[in-house]
């Protein structure tokens, strides 16, 4: 509770415990309206202030108006009683709803502190000093203990350790590091002491950044929050004249034919509509739903840049993939090796191992990615000794004296070349073709791996409904084909550039249907065109990658494709809470208007309309916390 | 040019009202409040001196929500 609130807290407490032992006298006249003006000034005062205040500045019909009036018109029909009681009640209503609105904030803002607090500096006799990390200045080392939180992006210069990404990308995968290694803030240090040696600004260090784009979340307001806002401008007016109404025309009717009528009564009528009118219930839960929503995909490293992107995310109904780095793992393997049969007497295995050996041995000295992944699949360290004679044929391959023997690997035009007739690869990829001693050995196919997760993610985005998955690739067709056939993919356009990829997803914009939207989803590697083309650009494996922080609407911190019907099923759930919050606050408004306006329901139920609805909106929409796979 | 400015304000109503205000104050050319985070937004229109506005979107909202902190 805050100071504020405690101090309302004591006037509730004495105001009750002086209206109690009103009760119990035996008061008359005027002496009872001073006694009681005590505990309601008490309770009353700072309402009735700014109802004065309110009228001073021409807004009148606001909360407080409407209790100043209800409870003065008390006062002057000798309810004094009531007056005081009602102004009371409507204290603690505020009072319960000011801490629930706050605890959940706090709590939803503490699900997202990766704020660190200090970075520690080294003194000259060893000793750590504790600054604020606004301080530190670019190339400074500081030092990272274990269990702390590592405050600004750098280099580490001394120690390794294991870091715990989990506040990042919510899923505690270790990563070691050691020296050299780029390290992110945000991570904590798990086992040893670091000293980094910074390379960014804190403000410029991811953490910052990532705090920043949360924060700032919840001023991108979502068409339901709009439509909210829009409503209340509209309803308070409405309302007032209503109630203006009720308090004039009925009893006028009556006037005019029955000669007389209680004035009293209709006014009370009209106060009591106007206190169920209050649209506060609706104003707070929607956006705090929005928030609770955001901060809950943040805690799964979800990152949604507004509420406008997360209302979208449950109406997606196209995906488009880009096929490298998001659905592969964008890193060429080693997929098969074939070598070719009476090549050589040794047993499959053997004859494999001994192929690849070649391959890898033959291309040692290149640094191309093929070259890489045979090297990575080899898996020993290689002798450049037992190689000679590198000979690289541009646009063919190598050949080269592996061990005195001469191999060349290569492409099929290389095979031409040595007139040697080699069958056709099986299999989607990159072929390496091998010969030894002018003998064709057999070929080694290369290839971009799937995603472990990319298969179930495909059949959990379905599952979340969405109508079409398309993928796009400047890879060739065969290999676009095969991911495709794999991930059952509904379209395929392979061979793009990436000015081709923008072309394709305005294609497929324009082919959607109305109030369906199409998220793009990348890698953040120069396609940030395309994420700012589609409805909405999801960025995945964004950790240490600003660009994609950017670009993106949507930023997965780390790589799963599963992350996407994730973050679908956490806006969907949402979405709902969202619903429910308006159908149920307005109905509940809506028959309570009605009772107050027959009389049925008196002020008591109009303060229950008001704020005890609101107390339940605000806990229902604090379920948007709570993510759940 | 943008601003983002912290608040103190009790209700979400209130912090609708004085997004409305703000919005309308001249040289403000958009203003976003959020109650939950408690900031306010301001985007000032080109050549408006934002520290003269700033003092006229405080007058603005303390007139619909007297108990509004703007801090600057």
């Amino acid at each position: 509770m805050t100071k504020k609130q405690l101090k309302v807290l004591y006037r509730i407490v004495i105001s009750l415990v002086l209206l109690i032992v009103l009760a119990f006298l035996p008061l008359e006249g005027w002496l009872k309206l001073v006694l009681y003006l005590v505990p309601y000034l008490i309770i009353g005062y700072d309402i009735l202030r700014k109802a004065v205040l309110g009228i001073v500045h021409g807004e009148i019909f606001d909360e407080n108006f409407l209790m100043a009036v209800a409870t003065v018109g008390a006062m002057f029909l000798g309810e004094y009683q009531e007056g005081a009681a009602v102004m009371l009640f409507y204290q603690i209503g505020e009072l319960f709803q000011g801490v629930a609105v706050g605890k959940s904030r706090r709590n939803i803002s503490a699900l997202m502190d990766i704020r660190p607090d200090y970075a520690n500096l080294e003194k000259e006799d060893g000793s750590l000093e504790q600054v604020d990390p606004d301080q530190v200045e670019i190339g400074t080392v500081i030092v990272v203990q274990p269990g702390e939180k590592v405050p600004i992006d750098g280099v580490v210069c001394e120690g390794s350790s294991v870091l715990n990404t989990s506040a990042l990308t919510g899923e505690s995968l270790p990563r070691e590091v050691s020296v050299g290694d780029e390290i992110i803030s945000g991570c904590v240090n798990e086992s040893g002491l670091l000293k980094i040696r910074t390379t960014k600004e804190f403000g410029e260090s991811t953490v910052s950044k990532i705090l920043d784009l949360v924060e700032n979340s919840s001023m991108k307001k979502a068409k339901t929050e709009n439509f909210i806002t829009k409503f209340a401008h509209y309803y308070t007016p409405a309302v007032c004249l209503s109630a203006l109404a009720l308090a004039l025309v009925p009893p006028l009717f009556l006037l005019i034919r029955n000669g007389s009528v209680n004035w009293a009564d209709w006014v009370t009528r009209a106060l009591t509509f106007l206190v169920i009118s209050c649209p506060c219930a609706l104003v707070i839960s929607i956006p705090l739903s929005f928030f609770g929503g955001i901060g809950g995909a943040s805690s799964c490293g979800i990152l949604v840049k507004g509420s406008n992107y997360l209302e979208m995310l449950s109406q997606t109904r196209y995906v488009v993939f880009d096929k490298t780095g998001t659905l592969t793992k964008g890193v060429f393997e080693v997929t098969k090796v074939c070598p070719q049969e009476g090549w050589s007497n040794l047993n499959q295995e053997e004859a494999s191992a001994k192929l690849l050996e070649a391959a890898a041995y033959a291309e040692s000295y290149s640094n191309h990615p093929i070259s890489r992944s045979l090297r990575n699949a080899y898996g020993q360290e290689l002798d450049h000794g037992r190689v000679r004679d590198v000979e690289e044929i541009s646009g063919h391959g190598v050949t080269a004296l592996v061990d005195g023997r001469k191999v060349a690997a290569g492409n099929m035009k290389l095979m031409k070349k040595l007139n040697l007739s080699a069958p056709e690869a099986e299999g989607a990829g990159t072929v390496v073709y091998v010969a030894v001693d002018g003998v064709y050995a057999g070929y080694v196919l290369i290839a971009d791996v799937l995603k472990e997760q990319a298969v179930p993610a495909m059949r959990e985005l379905k599952k979340a409904g969405i109508k079409r998955i398309i993928m796009l690739t400047g890879d060739n067709r065969a290999t676009a084909e095969a991911v495709a056939a794999q991930l059952a993919v509904d379209e395929v356009y392979s061979e793009l550039l990436p000015a081709d990829k923008v072309e394709q997803v305005e294609r497929l914009l324009e082919a959607k249907g109305k109030g369906e939207v199409l998220a793009f989803v990348g890698d953040g590697i120069n396609d940030a065109p395309v994420l700012s083309r589609a409805d909405i650009g999801i960025a995945m494996g964004a950790l240490g990658s600003d660009a994609a922080i950017e670009a993106a609407d949507v930023v997965l911190m780390d790589d799963n494709p599963m992350k996407i019907a994730q973050a679908m099923r956490i806006s969907r759930k949402c979405l709902r809470i969202v619903h429910e919050n308006i159908v149920f606050a307005l109905g509940i408004k809506a028959v309570c208007l009605i009772l107050g306006a027959w009389n049925i329901a008196g002020m008591w139920m109009a303060i229950f309309a008001d704020v005890g609805v609101m107390v339940i909106a605000v806990l229902n929409a604090t379920r948007c916390l709570k993510v759940d796979g | 040019m943008k601003k983002t400015y912290k608040i103190e304000v009790d209700c979400a109503n209130c912090a609708r009202k004085m997004e409305e205000v703000a919005g309308k104050v001249e040289g403000v050319a958009a203003a976003t409040v959020s109650f939950m985070t408690q900031k306010m937004n301001v985007e000032f229109a080109e050549g408006a001196d934002a520290k003269s506005v700033m003092q006229n979107v405080i007058k603005a909202c303390k007139k619909v929500e007297s108990d509004c902190e703007i801090y600057l």
